[in-house]
């Protein structure tokens, strides 16, 4: 399981900011990399910068070893063939499950949300253990759900209403010790009125589109996690970020979760 | 995954009764129901070219249909077929070997506008009764059901990679599908690019095929090795598996750059209307559809040249004194296509993007494209999802202005130039806008 509750107010740096530059690590962009999910790794990478912070990012295919000292893990989503060979490798090699365990942040999106649990459904909806590093269980559900999704974080985590797109047909449950990411107001989610997963500094949600873009606090609530607190962006930097959310929050009709 | 399919299409009927024998065109021999559903399928399309509810290549297909679920069999009997699919250039390439068929002097059937699931294809094959030969674009998830209903002589598959991915099947269960149809596709010659790896473990199965180095532009779909999983290596002589033993398949024609190399060793100079290195591959793997009817690579160049335009795509029109170009670019793929052939900086580049039901609702493809190669030169953005390329472009620090359409480029490009990207409604659109002449 990831290590401890959520930080306090966020603001307990694994990694205090200085001389080492922040390390994103992107694992598996050969085999999960379906939504455009470089766009997570991009805005991370810009609002870092913006504070000043140097970033390093590390894009780890599925032929290398997951390095363990990365500060922010991102997996992204993918076809079911793919994702249960990442599932294989990434418990042989092992790096981020232990990275995970060491406190790092890791960030996972749809097939990348699922594999982060004990266990989900491969092709023909058969079960494929996951790495074990949040306590859920994602299994096939009876449709696909997609199309546009808003959801209201969980208050704790301080993040306004997330906007995104989904597009699954899984369903996925949590045990103790995990708490729903956000609560649907319109869409599918978790398949039982939640959306995604978060325990200690790892979070797993089905929205793309991509999520980061649309919904910097989260972006921030990550980059908080590894670097400590940050200063807002000078409003020039969200204008565009801005008009793009308000757009995609009034384009979507609450309540018909 | 959501089925996109034509209102009418009857697609488990045709698969559904592969006993049924089947007469041989023409029309004449064609059974009673089959020719009055195709009569009364073109005075449909005849009327919906009338009322100007589009051009009639569906309308009449989707009402014979109903009339006779076996109609794009019973049409396709006695003729040779070619199938032309993959993600992008089926339009482009479909044009290209009509064209190079020219050559053989009989009349070609086909579904020249894009209509490419069961009912554009039937109501191409009706509107030419006649034609001994037919060469039809085919959606990518109805290729199997079209293989097995025309017989095709010819399948010339082009490329995988994602496309409008809330609507379109995922791209390995589409190769999946291809390898089972094609596996037992008897009389029948795929034509396959050998450089797509997806392309060649579906076409690997087939018992004829011949290869065409056609080359792959896009390789963020084909990292892995589509038997095993494994990571693919790539070098210059072009991909294997680290694991297996798959490997790009030794190819009977090469594209070099700007020549190729045909299945005598003759080399040829790819000189076309058209731009771009995509369209070269298209054009190679013309050549080959052609040589299997007896057309040489020689004489269907010649007529390759010919072809300027395809559909609207790379059409050039004048708005208010500047020269307008149109591109038409659907999904990562098609969009670095759309790059390669910009003017150079300083011209100006309009990009569009909506996010329609033909287009896909979802936009998180924008962020599989680099546009990084656009900085040094005015970059306009429009289109319903406009602000998604305003965030995109921001976040590869491209300087962008945003505009509500086209004429508010055109009003502020100074050099009389204009480059317009556009996925396919924001086309449509602009088309509309511009006069049917683009």
């Amino acid at each position: 399981m990831a290590a401890g509750p959520p930080p306090a107010g966020g603001t307990h740096p694994r990694n205090p900011p200085g001389p080492g530059a922040l390390r994103l690590v992107w694992v598996y962009p050969d085999l999960l990399s379906t939504y455009g999910d470089r766009g997570n790794l991009l805005v991370l990478e810009r609002r870092a910068r913006l504070r000043g912070l140097d970033v390093e990012s590390v894009l780890v295919n599925a032929n290398q070893p997951v390095p363990r000292q990365g500060d922010i893990y991102l997996m992204g989503g993918g076809e079911d063939l793919p994702q249960i060979l990442a599932a294989r490798r990434l418990r042989a090699d092992g790096g981020l499950a232990a990275a995970a365990q060491d406190g790092a942040v890791v960030f996972a999106v749809c097939a990348g949300y699922q594999l982060l649990g004990t266990e989900f459904g491969g092709e023909e909806g058969q079960p494929v253990p996951g790495l074990e590093i949040l306590n859920i269980s994602s299994g096939r559900g009876q449709r696909r759900g997609v199309g546009e999704i808003l959801a209201d974080v969980s208050p704790i985590l301080g993040v306004p209403r997330l906007t995104g797109f989904e597009n699954h047909q899984g369903v996925t449950r949590l045990g103790p010790g995990v708490t729903p990411l956000a609560k649907v107001v319109t869409g599918v989610g978790n398949g039982d009125g939640t959306e995604g997963a978060c325990a200690g500094r790892v979070i797993g949600t089905y929205l793309h589109g991509p999520v980061l873009v649309r919904n910097p606090g989260l972006a921030d609530l990550l980059l908080t996690w590894a670097a400590g607190p940050l200063p807002p962006l000078p409003t020039g930097d969200e204008e565009w970020t801005q008009r793009l959310r308000e757009q995609r929050l009034a384009a979507v009709p609450a309540g018909s979760a | 995954m959501t089925g996109h399919r034509p209102a009418g299409g009857r697609h488990a009927a045709v698969r559904g009764r592969p006993g049924r024998r089947i007469a041989s065109s023409p029309m004449g021999k064609l059974p009673l129901r089959a020719r009055l559903a195709t009569t009364i399928g073109g005075a449909a399309g005849r009327m919906s070219r009338l009322a100007g509810r589009g051009d009639g290549s569906v309308i009449g297909g989707v009402i014979g249909l109903r009339v006779e679920p076996d109609l794009l069999a019973l049409l396709a009997a006695g003729r040779r077929v070619v199938l032309v699919t993959g993600t992008n250039g089926k339009t482009t390439t479909t044009r290209l070997i009509t064209a190079a068929l020219g050559a053989l002097g009989q009349e070609v059937a086909s579904n020249a506008f894009g209509a490419n699931m069961e009912a554009g294809l039937t109501a191409a094959l009706g509107q030419a009764p006649d034609a001994p030969l037919a060469v039809l674009e085919t959606d990518e998830k109805y290729l199997p059901t079209v293989l097995a209903a025309t017989r095709a002589r010819v399948v010339a598959l082009l490329n995988l990679s994602r496309d409008q991915m809330d609507r379109a099947a995922e791209i390995w269960m589409v190769a999946r599908r291809w390898r089972e149809a094609l596996a037992s596709a008897t009389n029948c010659t795929v034509v396959a690019n050998a450089d797509d790896p997806l392309i060649a473990w579906a076409a690997a199965a087939a018992p004829d095929v011949i290869w065409v180095a056609a080359g792959q532009r896009w390789h963020e779909d084909s990292w892995c090795c589509p038997q095993c999983g494994s990571h693919l290596s790539r070098d210059e002589l072009g991909w294997r598996c680290g694991e297996c033993e798959f490997t790009r398949p030794p190819a009977r024609w090469v594209l070099d750059g700007s020549s190729v190399i045909d299945s005598a060793g003759r080399v040829h100079e790819v000189s076309l209307s058209l731009p771009g290195q995509a369209n070269r591959s298209n054009a190679v793997i013309a050549l080959a559809v052609s040589e299997v009817f007896g057309v040489e690579p020689a004489q269907a160049l010649a007529r390759l040249r010919d072809v300027a335009s395809v559909a609207g795509r790379y059409t050039q029109v004048e708005r208010h004194g500047r020269q307008v170009r149109l591109l038409l670019a659907k999904n990562p793929a098609g969009w670095l296509e759309a790059f390669d052939v910009l003017d150079e900086p300083p011209v100006p580049v309009l990009l569009s993007v909506n996010a329609r039901e033909p287009d896909g609702r979802d936009t998180s493809w924008l962020w599989d494209v680099d546009y990084r190669v656009l900085r040094g030169r005015p970059v306009f953005v429009t289109g319903e999802r406009r602000l998604d390329l305003a965030v995109r472009l921001e976040a590869d620090l491209v300087p962008f202005e945003l505009v509500e359409g086209v004429d508010e480029a055109v009003d502020q490009v100074s050099g009389g130039r204009l480059d317009v990207i556009a996925n396919y409604t924001a086309f449509q659109q602009i088309r509309v806008l511009l006069g049917r002449a683009a």
